[in-house]
């Protein structure tokens, strides 16, 4: 079914003791819907609710509940599936997924078989320490999650909380176009921004919204390929590199050792850091998928593709290149500063009329330093991009020194007002009249006749007769009249 | 006073409506027909208490002008409509004491017209049945008999019995592949399956999704119109409800079917069918063409194989709607000594033998390697089977055939040989794999003094023809007989 004719760069070949491997992966993705109800219920999707608080009567399958297809979440399917840059099928139908668990009320999954609400696309990912690669992606289908099975509350009972029963997701299924963990990261990655960027999932792996099923199988580089393992439900970017890693070393250590590699389905320990079988491709489940009767076909209207489309936001690569051409900051940058919609905005906002180059250092430089530190995300971040935006003019007027805003912004971050208002209340205004600098400099020039001496002879130790001098002023002079007066005065 | 039980639906409409009695003289007329007849095992769940305050609260309803289409008429339920705070059983054991906390659509509608329900009925378990011999609580008897107990027909047997035996002025039933229609042919009732759709699904306990259909079980043609007409309407609940107006049935019973064209289908007979069933149905030909019809012969090449596809798909679907019966969170649930041996022990134990063997059925031919030589050929031939009919209406405007290949037979005679059981279903499948619209009317008594049905099939949301067909039917046969009342 699957070709993967891209060989992989050389530096991401793994070595063996009988050669090189190529590792081949493809991912499935699960983007839970940001949506305020479930995919066939009105049921409450808020995350934290006491357990089987937000069950509709179809979420517990109970006798003749019947499911409803939640519109929004169509077009949220369809909104992503444009952002994949995919095809959107105007048939699509909702199948059943048989199996039995005690999380799964009715016996089956509701999902998309044979018909997926969106088909092939592709985006462009960006490995940290590589080159732009396309992924294809092969489709994208909604169906519904399970509920969450709870094992540790008692050691021989099994709880179930349904309130994620039913909670519309996308699986998002890439092809096998990735070749080093990186890659497979990138992709996760670039996949988190786009589905952000778009509002169709909150991309948060951490609450479990997004997670990835990880198809992993190696082959000699450019060879035939090799047998996969699936390992479910990954749920970090580190995981995940570190499931990749694990799995290519087992597999070439069973291929070279002269065994074979059982198709079968992993889990990922993540505090062992190793993966191990979950189950065997001849324990695989009969899922018995056949069209779901209680529901139609989805059929779309051109009208309603076309309106999602009108809607899209611009998406994170485009916002990246954008920033590079006009904000002129370096594309490393710019993905950071993309990474999601809301850092974008924080930095147009203060790029806004600005220098962008020194905006962006401050953004990323001390602000993200600052947030970091405090554990906090942009959005509870206690300078707006306004109140950052009002320092950084007073770099630009002149009015404070680069080192002194570092105090103010200090003073900000500890929510002690506008840098105008501390600026003015600490009295930081930088000192720019020539008489009283030259007064600072004599005195320091007087003071150090050695010094002096010697700098005639070392231009290095300027740097110390500067410290001075803007030790005496308390920071506040301008430290290039400072400068200029101290090469006059020296001699230098 | 007049044996308010005999009455008619409309008649006691129209009783109510002059004051020549209340809903609670007529409900306790029914109540007390009812407790005399528990021989019959028509009723599951009576709910007696419940009718008495219904109809009392109807009775004041309708002092205040405010009279609803059903207006104070006690009425049963069959028991897989879900009723809110009333158990539901399905006929099963594995439902155990489930007690719905919600109403279905079809139940909704008609409290909301003035129903007065007075009790869930009696059906083969799950709707699985052709003789309502696999309820766990135990068999419906025909009140009609030729000197043994008689099966119903099935599933929907406690509604057919229960209005044969003027327990009730009419009942719901469902149909999936008879299952309305077959039982009515069987006590001389009246039993009209609606256009898919027509009836929301809402709160039925599921069969076969893409069949079931809700429908009436009523004692002429016109109390089965003044049942729909509740019955039916869009549901937005139902994803497969249909979002069209509901006609005037009522008025469509009573036209003329001068010029209307009449469709006999050859293929309706099989090998061993009664030669008084193909009497009959000549007969019903000739009353047709007496009244001013014109007949048309018409061929539905594809009508020997819709009893196979129906086999294959309704237990496919069903045994996907029965999944969620786990014993994980209602119902009957045998512990185990893990969970699939849970599973195993509550499902092997829940379910009938009946309903086990669909499943099994139903799961074969869902599965890889045989999906597609079972499921896949099946939906391709029942698309084959609705072209038939769409052919068919290019000649004529209704169907005329027997309803079922034979008449009710003794209790006990059919339960072990499931394929015999599955051929009564063979006239009346066919509507359900296309959707159609198909009406039982009681046509005559056999020679052993049992009654037959004819069945008119109508086009696509076309009831109101099909009304008036059945209307015509029903006055040309003249059938009046009732069962002598053996059982109290």
């Amino acid at each position: 079914m699957f070709i993967a004719p891209r060989v992989a760069d050389k530096k991401d070949w793994l070595s063996g003791e009988t050669g090189d491997w190529e590792l081949i992966i493809g991912l499935e993705v699960h983007a839970q819907i940001a949506s305020k109800s479930k995919l066939f219920s009105g049921a409450s999707t808020e995350f934290g609710a006491a357990p089987n608080t937000q069950v509709a009567l179809v979420d517990a399958g109970l006798p003749g509940m019947l499911p409803v297809v939640n519109e929004f979440c169509v077009e949220q399917a369809v909104r992503t599936g444009l952002g994949l840059n995919a095809q959107i099928n105007k048939f699509s139908r909702f199948d059943r997924k048989n199996y039995f668990y005690v999380d799964l009320p009715q016996g089956y999954q509701i999902s998309q078989f044979e018909f997926p609400v969106v088909g092939e696309g592709e985006i462009e990912i960006t490995p940290e320490d590589g080159e732009p690669v396309i992924v294809g992606i092969e489709r994208l289908h909604l169906e519904q999650d399970a509920g969450k099975s709870v094992h540790d509350l008692s050691p021989d009972e099994t709880y179930v909380d349904l309130n994620r029963s039913g909670v519309a997701l996308m699986e998002i299924v890439s092809k096998p176009d990735m070749r080093s963990a990186a890659e497979a990261s990138a992709y996760v990655d670039a996949l988190r921004q786009i589905v952000r960027a778009l509002g169709t999932c909150d991309g948060d792996m951490e609450k479990g919204n997004l997670r990835a099923d990880v198809n992993v199988s190696v082959r000699r580089p450019g060879g035939e390929l090799g047998t996969r393992c699936e390992i479910k439900n990954v749920n970090s970017l580190r995981f995940i590199r570190q499931a990749i890693h694990y799995e290519a070393r087992r597999h070439i250590e069973i291929l070279e050792a002269g065994g074979e590699i059982d198709q079968e389905t992993r889990l990922f320990d993540n505090v062992k850091g190793e993966t191990r079988t979950m189950r065997s491709k001849e324990d695989a489940h009969d899922y018995r998928y056949f069209p779901d009767p209680d529901l139609l076909p989805l059929e779309l209207t051109d009208e309603f593709i076309a309106k999602i489309k009108a809607d899209l936001p611009e998406l994170p690569e485009a916002r990246k290149a954008r920033f590079v051409e006009q904000y002129g900051v370096p594309a490393y940058d710019a993905g950071v500063l993309t990474a999601d919609k809301a850092t974008g905005d924080y930095f147009e906002a203060l790029a806004a009329g600005r220098d962008a180059k020194i905006a962006s250092n401050w953004m990323m430089g001390e602000l993200f330093g600052a947030l970091n530190n405090a554990e906090l995300g942009l959005a509870d971040s206690p300078i707006s991009a306004e109140a950052l935006g009002g320092l950084i003019d007073r770099i630009s007027d002149k009015t404070i020194s680069g080192k002194i805003a570092k105090d103010v912004f200090g003073k900000m971050l500890a929510g002690e007002g506008t840098a105008d208002t501390i600026i003015e209340r600490d009295g930081l205004k930088q000192v720019t009249d020539m008489g009283a600098i030259e007064g600072f400099v004599d005195e320091v020039i007087a003071a150090n006749p050695d010094q002096v001496e010697k700098a005639k002879q070392n231009p290095k130790l300027l740097g110390f007769f500067v410290g001075q001098v803007m030790k005496k002023s308390q920071g506040k002079a301008n430290p290039k009249a400072v400068n200029d007066l101290l090469r006059s005065k020296l001699g230098l | 006073m007049t044996d308010l039980t005999k009455m008619t639906l409309a008649g006691a409409l129209d009783g109510m409506a002059k004051g020549e009695f209340s809903s609670v003289d007529l409900t306790e007329a029914h109540i007390t027909a009812c407790e005399a007849a528990t021989g019959l095992n028509a009723f599951i769940t009576p709910t007696f208490d419940l009718a008495r305050a219904q109809a009392a609260a109807s009775d004041m309803r309708r002092k205040s002008g405010d009279v609803g289409r059903l207006e104070g008429a006690p009425l049963g339920m069959k028991d897989l409509f879900c009723t809110e705070g009333v158990k539901t059983t399905a006929a099963s054991k594995i439902l155990g004491d489930f007690t719905p906390p919600y109403e279905s659509t079809v139940s909704a509608n008609m409290k909301a017209d003035g129903m007065v329900m007075l009790g869930k009925l009696n059906l083969d378990q799950f709707a699985m049945g052709s003789a309502n011999e696999t309820s766990c609580f135990g068999p419906v008897i025909n009140p009609w008999r030729n000197g043994e107990d008689l099966v119903p027909g099935g599933s929907s047997g406690g509604s057919a019995s229960a209005v044969a035996a003027d327990l009730c002025l009419g009942a719901t039933a469902t149909d999936t592949g008879g299952s309305i229609r077959q039982p009515a042919s069987f006590t001389g009732t009246v039993g009209i399956k609606p256009t898919y759709g027509r009836c929301s699904r809402y709160g039925i306990v599921a069969f076969a999704s893409s069949l079931d259909q809700a429908g009436p079980i009523a004692k002429t043609v016109e109390d089965a119109a003044i049942l729909l007409q509740s019955m039916a309407g869009y549901d937005a609940k139902d994803s497969t409800s249909l979002n069209e107006t509901v006609p005037d049935w009522r008025a469509a019973c009573g036209q003329s079917v001068k010029g209307l064209r009449v469709g006999v289908p050859k293929e309706y007979t099989i090998d061993g069918m009664p030669k008084e069933i193909e009497d009959l149905w000549a007969e019903g030909i000739e009353w047709m063409r007496d009244a001013g019809a014109e007949i048309v012969d018409v061929s539905l090449p594809h009508t020997k194989y819709a009893l196979p596809v129906y086999y294959v798909v309704a237990p496919a679907e069903a045994s996907s709607n029965l999944a969620r019966y786990d014993g994980m969170r209602y119902g009957l649930r045998v512990d185990g000594e893990n969970l699939a041996d849970t599973y195993e022990r509550t499902r092997t134990e829940g379910f009938g033998d009946e309903v086990r063997r669909r499943i099994m059925i139903g799961t074969y031919v869902l599965s890889a390697g045989y999906y597609d030589a079972y499921y896949l050929r099946a939906q391709k031939v029942r698309t084959k089977i609705a072209d038939d009919f769409r052919n068919a209406w290019e000649t004529c405007d209704v169907l005329l055939t027997p309803t079922a290949p034979s008449a009710a037979f003794a209790v006990g005679r059919k339960i072990n040989d499931p394929v015999q059981m599955y051929l009564n279903d063979v006239f009346t499948v066919t509507a359900n794999l296309a959707g159609l619209p198909g009406i039982s009317v009681p046509a005559a008594l056999d020679g052993s003094g049992l009654p037959l049905g004819l069945q008119i099939i109508g086009k696509a949301l076309d009831e109101s023809t099909v009304f008036t067909a059945a209307g015509a039917l029903e006055k040309a046969a003249g059938f009046t007989a009732k069962p002598s009342k053996w059982w109290s």
